[in-house]
Parts: structure tokens; C-alpha cells; sequence
């Protein structure tokens, strides 16, 4: 691992406990909702590091993956949250 | 060289993602952390998914780099859809602004909707309010 390589998965990784601190402490659950998504963000980046330093390209395939489904997941926790029934 | 200028990029969309988990952390309240969080976090990974595209262009296959711009376009898309409804449904729900806010435009539209759902008869506000 070249040292970028090493800072890159070090900033990535303490975001991501920024994050995890938000979704333990809540206060509400909209806070918890948003970070988690932005934690289904982040782990798009983390498989871009990981294809930067294999050079192997499945991973953003991982990554387009990931991000469609936590878009589709946060979109059903903002019906949710809305009180709404999914349908409509 | 090109392996130079994408890790600067991406030095600058690691940036991007880390102060935009710090004001995740700092911010009062739901609206200020989604925005905050959602802007910094988005373009930060976009940044990176160009770094890697940048390097993979310079490579044998262009498969890599072209599957990292299409990543980059579909957060670009998601993810700000994505904090706009969760904020759309933590206001519906309930969640107080900070008591430093200024202006709160979507209040009368809010009464709108609430009004609307009620009329329909279809969702027990009651309940989602108290949970």
C-alpha cells in the first residue's frame, strides 16, 4: 500500500465513524435516515479506493450497485418518515 | 502524470468527504446536517470516481473509466433526490428547525399536505406524530 493509498482509507474510514457516531446518537430519526445514506455514499468511495488499488474494475460495478440500492432504501425510509403508504 | 493529477483530485474529494461528515457530526439540526452532509459527501465521491476514471483512461481498458463516470452520474442524480425526500419527510413528520433558523418557506405548503392527507382519510397522523 503506497502511503496515499493508506491516508485515502484513513480519511474514508473516519468519516464513516463520523458517521456511525450520528446514527448511534440520533436525536430523531430523519438524523439517523440522512447519515446513513451519506454512510452508503462514503462506501461508494470505498470501492473506488478498492479499484485504484487492485486495477480491477468489478468493484465500481460494486459501487454502481450499491449506490442505486441506497437510493431506492432511503427513498422507502423518506415514505416512511412521511407517513405515507408506498404506493402512492 | 495523469496517475498525479487523479490523485490530486481525489486528495480534494477526500477532503470534501471528511469536512462534510464533520458537519454531519457539528450541525444542530436535520436540515442543516443533510444539506451540509449531502453537498460535501456527493461531490467528494464524484471526485474521487474521476480520479480513478482519470487513471484508468491512461490504462489498457477504457471499461473501468467509463464505468466510474456512469457511478459518478448516477450519484450526482441519487443522492441529492435522496436527501431532498428525507427532508421533506422528517418536516412532515414533525421534526422541529433549529431555534436559530431564520425563514421557514415550506410551513404553509406543509399545512397543505397535512390537510390534504387527512381529507383522504388514508393515515393515521396521530400515530406517526407520537412515534
Amino acid at each position: 500500500m503506497t502511503p496515499f493509498e493508506q491516508i485515502a482509507f484513513a480519511v474514508l474510514i473516519l468519516s464513516s465513524a463520523l458517521c456511525l457516531y450520528r446514527v448511534g446518537r440520533g436525536p430523531t430519526a430523519p438524523d439517523r435516515t440522512v447519515a446513513i445514506d451519506i454512510l452508503g455514499t462514503l462506501v461508494v468511495g470505498f470501492c473506488c479506493l478498492m479499484a485504484w488499488r487492485t486495477g480491477r474494475d468489478y468493484y465500481i460495478t460494486i459501487a454502481i450497485a450499491w449506490a442505486l440500492i441506497s437510493f431506492v432504501g432511503t427513498l422507502a425510509l423518506a415514505k416512511y418518515l412521511e407517513g405515507r403508504s408506498y404506493d402512492a | 502524470m495523469l496517475e498525479q493529477i487523479a490523485m490530486w483530485i481525489m486528495g480534494v474529494g477526500l477532503a470534501f468527504d471528511l469536512f462534510g461528515c464533520i458537519g454531519l457530526v457539528r450541525l444542530p439540526d436535520v436540515y442543516n446536517r443533510a444539506q451540509a452532509a449531502t453537498k460535501c459527501v456527493t461531490l467528494g465521491t464524484c471526485m474521487i470516481l474521476l480520479g480513478v476514471a482519470l487513471r484508468a483512461f491512461g490504462a489498457p481498458d477504457g471499461a473501468m473509466a467509463v464505468k466510474a463516470l456512469l457511478c459518478a452520474a448516477f450519484v450526482l442524480l441519487t443522492s441529492p433526490v435522496a436527501a431532498h425526500a428525507v427532508c421533506r419527510g422528517a418536516y412532515l413528520s414533525g421534526v422541529k428547525l433549529w431555534e436559530g433558523s431564520v425563514e421557514d418557506s415550506f410551513s404553509e405548503r406543509a399545512e397543505e399536505i397535512r390537510q390534504e392527507q387527512t381529507t383522504e382519510g388514508s393515515v393515521d397522523r396521530e400515530e406517526t406524530e407520537t412515534a
